[in-house]
């Protein structure tokens, strides 16, 4: 097994992961290295790329007009960004930042969509890992939004 | 409740100490004006009486092995918690309790320990928190999870530096938002579950904050593996006569005065996502 392959079905989020699969993978796959402060990128761009995170952090982002950028997600080692390669127009809607010293695999989203409609097995693959994600992160997006601890929040 | 007392007859207390701990929330250090406090569990409450504006239930917040002293952190959210938080040290108010059920704290050694507060939630735990650091050699491992709104909503800002420089605990604190000059977590409380070690088959986790916020943590920790006769949750409702008589807190079947605040999950998991209820 190469080093990389080996690094990304070492991932949590690939645990399990069928060897063979696992070779597809890799195959779109790159080893990254953002130091912090380095945005990995801005909302609005093509989003040709996802990564997984071995080590660091990174804040996700959104600039309200005329006001300092909002950190609404840190994600960290273990965690995947970016989901925005998944659905058309394949752009990102947020910027994602190193808040330190943050290595990555970046997975080439062009390449890996390519494999999963050419098989399928894999496409399946893919979304039974990422359809849990999307949907944890739309459930913690409904109990941000509902702003719990502001002043209904009478514990005490 | 001291047995021998008049549940119904506050009794007078000075303010001795008053912290701002956030722009809304106060922590008063009250002392009996005659005679010792009685003891309390962690978990409890008081009825803290404002004379003239009214009564209202305050968790204790501080360290029950603490001498003669009640701490109670209180937000400024009405009439008579406003006027709680305005006092200042010198100033008397009416007390009744301790009321209600406690943290599993004994109960649970030999287990690991996962504790859960969002916001102020963190208030009630603390004195939970002060018994497993205590006598942290009878707990297996200790994760203390906060998650509040913004940076400057933070409680006990002070003491989350200390616990974090202990070795022997996992604390982890997150908030909903924040501007690029915060580096910690930004993200909800739930999800700090899935970064702490502790086994599953062995763990008690004890829970307070919004009811929203427990039952998100509570789905989290069951997906864990956690089984849900493991989990407690502090529940608020209206309390006001402290000792199950009058029927404000009722709460399905239960009186949350008397039979709670402290629940355990498995045996309100039905009626919590009552809408009626």
């Amino acid at each position: 097994m190469e080093g990389l392959e080996r690094i990304v079905l070492a991932h949590p989020f690939f645990a399990g992961l069928e060897a063979e699969l696992g070779q597809l993978v890799s195959g779109c796959a790159r080893n990254l290295r953002f130091d912090s402060g380095k945005y990995l990128f801005h909302e609005g761009d093509a989003a040709n790329e996802f990564y997984l995170i071995r080590q660091g952090s990174v804040a996700l982002e959104i600039l309200p007009p005329g006001q300092p950028a909002v950190v609404f997600a840190t994600e960290r080692e273990g965690d995947i960004v970016g989901t925005s390669w998944l659905v058309p127009p394949y752009r990102w809607r947020f910027d994602a930042r190193a808040v330190e010293l943050t290595r990555a695999i970046g997975i080439d989203a062009r390449c890996l969509r390519d494999k999963c409609e050419a098989d399928h097995h894999l496409g399946y693959e893919m979304m039974k890992r990422f359809l849990p994600v999307v949907v944890q992160r739309l459930d913690e997006a409904r109990l941000q939004i509902l702003d719990v601890y502001g002043k209904q929040d009478k514990r005490s | 409740m001291t047995t021998g007392m008049d549940p119904f007859i506050p009794h007078t207390y000075r303010v001795d100490r008053v912290r701002r701990e956030t722009r809304d929330v106060t922590t008063l250090e009250l002392a009996p004006m005659t005679g010792e406090r009685p003891a309390f569990q962690p978990g409890q409450f008081n009825m803290l009486y404002v004379f003239g504006i009214g009564e209202v239930a305050i968790s204790m917040s501080g360290d029950p092995a603490h001498a003669n002293s009640y701490v109670h952190t209180v937000r400024n959210v009405g009439a008579v918690s406003g006027a709680i938080a305005a006092l200042q040290a010198g100033a008397m108010l009416g007390l009744r309790g301790p009321f209600g059920t406690a943290w599993p704290a004994e109960a649970a050694a030999g287990n690991d320990i996962v504790i859960v507060a969002g916001g102020l939630g963190l208030a009630p735990l603390r004195p939970a928190i002060y018994h497993v650091l205590a006598h942290r050699e009878r707990y297996g491992r200790v994760a203390i999870l906060y998650g509040t709104r913004s940076p400057r909503d933070i409680l006990y800002h002070g003491e989350i530096e200390r616990w974090r420089r202990r070795l022997d605990v996992d604390i982890a604190v997150t908030v909903d938002h924040a501007d690029p000059t915060w580096h910690g977590n930004v993200g909800v409380v739930p999800k700090l579950i899935q970064r702490i070690d502790f086994d599953p088959r062995n763990t008690v986790a004890m829970i307070c904050g919004p009811e929203v916020m427990m039952r998100f943590t509570a789905t989290a920790l069951l997906g864990a593996g956690l089984s849900s006769d493991c989990i407690y949750l502090s529940m608020e409702r209206n309390m006001k006569c402290g000792i199950g008589l009058c029927g404000h807190c009722q709460f399905g079947p239960y009186f949350v005065c008397k039979d709670g605040p402290v629940m355990r999950y498995d045996r309100i998991a039905d009626i919590l996502v009552v809408r009626e209820i």
